[in-house]
């Protein structure tokens, strides 16, 4: 069969039942091999919006993304896609049509080094050179992405290799000697990071992204249990804990909670568990949790004492060290009563300083009131919520709740506006029982506005709630707070009409200012069927706290 | 320390980290890689992007065809060396590193130095080369072009002797190693 062939035989045999993509002539032999290949393909309406629809496919079922671009710019298109998902650990296969095999190197037409473009920006890459290695490196792209440190892996076809006839055999394994992920943990170390845990006297669990793609999120919960330790999680970790509870501390960080940073900041013990130790969340490092000694869980070798030292380093998946650990924690039966005082350090940290913002008088919306009415409108978050990047994403962090894992989808390690759309839309694909609902800014939303179009062609329902400020609000924050309130292009004026623009699009639109009906008016919106965009105006200018200014200090959180 | 598995009392105290070591002296890794397109090209990106810098560095054939060997030398004064081996690791076209222990590694580096050589210096040089256990591989009527094959120290003294008799130019392979003993490298 042709090796196009053999390639939707591979996407079957990985379980692969939805792929999003762009056809281009260096990629037109697989996309006739897509007319017969009975998986689904969706026609997203930008290569970027393909990717991050991969992304949030991925994201929500666990599963790996698969995106499809042709040569030149369709590949270049997915540059960004490819370091989000390489940034915050997001296994997705991408496929790139390159020009034919004679015409390498000479410029031809829609040639671009795409191999050599996105080399820093994947776990893994591969060229195909000969038609018949073509099964076995999809198997093991897909393999290389989903284990270990989950992550992009990118094949780059050249059209004539993709056409030629080969003897097709499907591939039983992979053979991969310089790839062998360390799984279980030390058992030394889990031991002594159980004894450390049975004598600490202020310890707190850390947990990040890792524990959801280690589906270690009942593990973690347990663990939490068996000592009543405090957790926090990072932004990329929210829902592995499931929030609220009286464990909860709420998100750490830049723009978490003081309960949490306070925390870390007088911790003895800090267990950090698929956690990177982002610069959001240590601040001034020389100043990070001054007091703590560090057990450090993670998959990848190299994350372990990179930016901070760790005292017990236990290599190995999250999920499996985490229920160990449990196991090795209980048998020491520590006395729970050294805890108490810890606890009531916290209990006045909450109490004190809990989140908050002043609420209008009037209807006036403000920001963070829209994320509670629409926590209120799901039924108390009973959805997926992706997000784009900003003041809203903080504020969905802050004050949405999380009750479990991959309920979240947001952009972390990247940052990269125009997630939130195509994100969505490939949560919903591939959890239809929920509802995926998007909370974006006015200024993200537009990065990736045309995947509306995909939504509609292809009956996604998902729901867009646009926090308009009518402000590059996260960048207006840090003119206003760290360049002298000097405004320099953060003022987006009142374009697109979105309500008409939805409406274009095929999709309802409504558009929404008054507090006093947002709930309900919420609620008709998200009811009403298909895709739909609803405007919600809020504050102009209320800044996302509580903030430590990059490169401070936990002790030094502002507002 | 309390063991672990026992129920004696550990105190956090105890505890101690130890990373992002500099150990301050230079370090040999000797990386087996498979012969896959761009695995230089990898090493040499993962090195540039994370700030790395490379002294040396030698790529050649094994015994094995599907594999070649990479020996690169860098500064444990300027790079926390285990993050440096730990970041190579992910790349899964390496399928081995060895950071090769001083003592207990054989490492050679062969340089080709084009010297001034005159009537009234010749003499002189040769002797110098004599004394390296170098060879003189071409002569032409005013310079020697010498091949001196030994460690790093070895040809850095060589080229401060030759210097001041007017060193041309200098080709230098890089360190490449081999373990002592009869295991594998
Ligand atoms: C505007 C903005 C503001 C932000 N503010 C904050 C903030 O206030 N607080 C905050 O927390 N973040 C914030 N971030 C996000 C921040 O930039 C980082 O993306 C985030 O902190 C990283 O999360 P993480 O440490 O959980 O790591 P991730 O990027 O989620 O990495 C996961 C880690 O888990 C490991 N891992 C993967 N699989 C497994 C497994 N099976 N077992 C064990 N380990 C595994 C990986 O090796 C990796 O080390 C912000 C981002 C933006 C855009
Ligand atoms: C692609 C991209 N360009 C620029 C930025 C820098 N940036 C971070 S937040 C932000 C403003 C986002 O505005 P909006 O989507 O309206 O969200 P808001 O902060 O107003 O809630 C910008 C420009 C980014 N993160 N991504
Ligand atoms: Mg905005």
């Amino acid at each position: 069969m042709r090796a196009v062939d053999a390639i939707m035989e591979c996407l079957k045999a990985e379980g692969v039942d939805v792929v999003f993509g762009y056809p281009g002539g260096a990629n037109l032999p697989t996309y006739d091999a897509f007319v017969d290949a009975g998986i689904r393909h969706v026609l997203v309406r930008h290569e970027a919006g393909g990717g991050h629809a991969a992304e949030g496919y991925a994201k929500a079922s666990g599963r790996v993304g698969v995106v499809f671009a042709t040569s030149g710019p369709g590949a270049t298109n997915i540059v960004t896609p490819l370091t989000d998902a390489m940034m915050d650990s997001v296994p997705l296969v991408a496929f790139t049509g390159q020009v034919r095999t004679e015409l390498l190197g000479t410029d031809g037409f829609q040639e671009a080094d795409t191999f050599g473009i996105t080399m820093p920006i994947v776990k893994h890459s591969f060229v195909i050179q000969h038609p018949t290695e073509i099964p076995r490196v999809v198997h093991e792209a897909f393999h290389i992405a989903r284990t270990g440190r989950p992550g992009p892996v990118l094949i780059d076809i050249p059209q004539d290799l993709s056409r030629a006839e080969i003897d097709y055999q499907p591939v039983e394994d992979v053979h991969l000697p310089g790839y062998q992920p360390t799984l279980d943990g030390n058992s030394k170390q889990i031991r002594l990071a159980a004894k450390a845990l049975a004598n600490a006297r202020r310890p707190v669990l850390y947990a990040g992204g890792g524990v959801i793609s280690a589906q270690a999120s009942e593990e973690l919960t347990e663990l939490a249990r068996s000592g009543n330790f405090p957790v926090t999680c990072t932004l990329m970790g929210l829902g592995a804990f499931p929030a609220p509870d009286q464990q909860w501390l709420g998100m750490l960080g830049m723009h978490g909670t003081r309960a949490a940073n306070y925390a870390m900041d007088e911790a003895d013990l800090i267990v950090a568990i698929g956690a990177r130790f982002d610069d959001r969340i240590t601040g001034k490092l020389s100043e990070f949790a001054p007091r703590a000694k560090f057990i450090h869980i993670d998959i990848d070798p190299a994350e372990i004492s990179k930016n901070v030292p760790a005292h017990i380093p236990i290599v190995g998946d999250a999920k499996r060290i985490l229920a160990r650990l449990v196991g090795e924690y209980r048998a020491l039966e520590p006395d729970a009563a050294r805890l108490t005082g810890w606890w009531e350090r916290i209990e006045h940290w909450r109490s004190q300083h809990p989140l908050r913002y002043d609420d209008s008088a009037d209807s006036e919306i403000k920001p963070q009131y829209l994320v509670e009415a629409l926590y209120k409108a799901t039924n108390d978050g009973d959805c997926i919520l992706s997000s784009d990047v900003g003041q809203h994403q903080m504020w969905a962090a802050q004050y949405f709740h999380f009750k479990g894992p991959r309920r979240w989808i947001n952009s972390g390690g990247l940052g990269t506006m125009g997630f939130g759309l195509p994100a969505a839309i490939g949560a919903a694909i591939a959890c239809p029982d929920v509802p995926s609902v998007l909370l974006t800014g006015d200024g993200s939303f537009q990065m990736n506005i045309q995947e509306l179009g995909t939504a509609k062609q292809f009956d996604v329902p998902v729901k867009c709630v646009i926090m308009d400020n009518g402000y590059l609000g996260m960048v207006r924050q840090w003119q206003e707070l760290f360049w002298d309130r000097r405004y320099s292009n953060v003022e987006m004026g009142s374009y697109p009409d979105w309500v008409k623009l939805a409406e274009a699009y095929g999709a309802h639109g409504v558009l929404l200012q008054d507090k006093t009906t947002l709930v309900e008016d919420l609620r008709t919106a998200l009811a009403t069927p298909g895709p739909v965009v609803v405007d919600v105006k809020v504050t102009r200018e209320e800044n996302t706290y509580p903030m430590i200014a990059p490169g401070a200090a936990a002790r030094e959180m502002v507002g | 320390m309390g063991e672990p598995g026992t129920k004696e009392v550990l105190s956090l105290e105890e505890l101690e980290a130890s990373v992002g070591l500099r150990t301050g002296r230079k370090h040999i890794l000797s990386i087996l890689v498979e012969n896959k397109p761009g695995v230089l090209t990898r090493i040499a990106g993962l090195f540039a992007r994370r700030g790395f810098n490379i002294d040396t560095l030698a790529v050649g054939p094994t015994d094995d065809p599907t594999l070649s060997r990479i020996t690169l030398t860098l500064d444990g004064a300027m790079h926390p060396i285990d993050q440096v081996t730990k970041q190579l690791h992910k790349l899964v076209n390496v399928i081995k590193i060895r950071d090769l222990e001083p003592t207990e590694t054989v490492a050679r580096e062969l340089a080709l130095f084009k010297v001034s050589a005159d009537g009234s210096t010749r003499a002189e040089v040769m002797q110098m080369v004599e004394i390296f256990r170098g060879k003189i591989i071409d002569v032409s009527k005013r310079s020697v072009i010498i091949e001196v094959t030994g460690s790093f120290d070895k040809i850095e003294a060589f080229e401060r002797m030759v210097r001041p008799f007017g060193l041309i130019e200098m080709a230098r392979t890089g360190e490449i190693a081999i373990s002592r003993g009869r295991g594998e490298t």
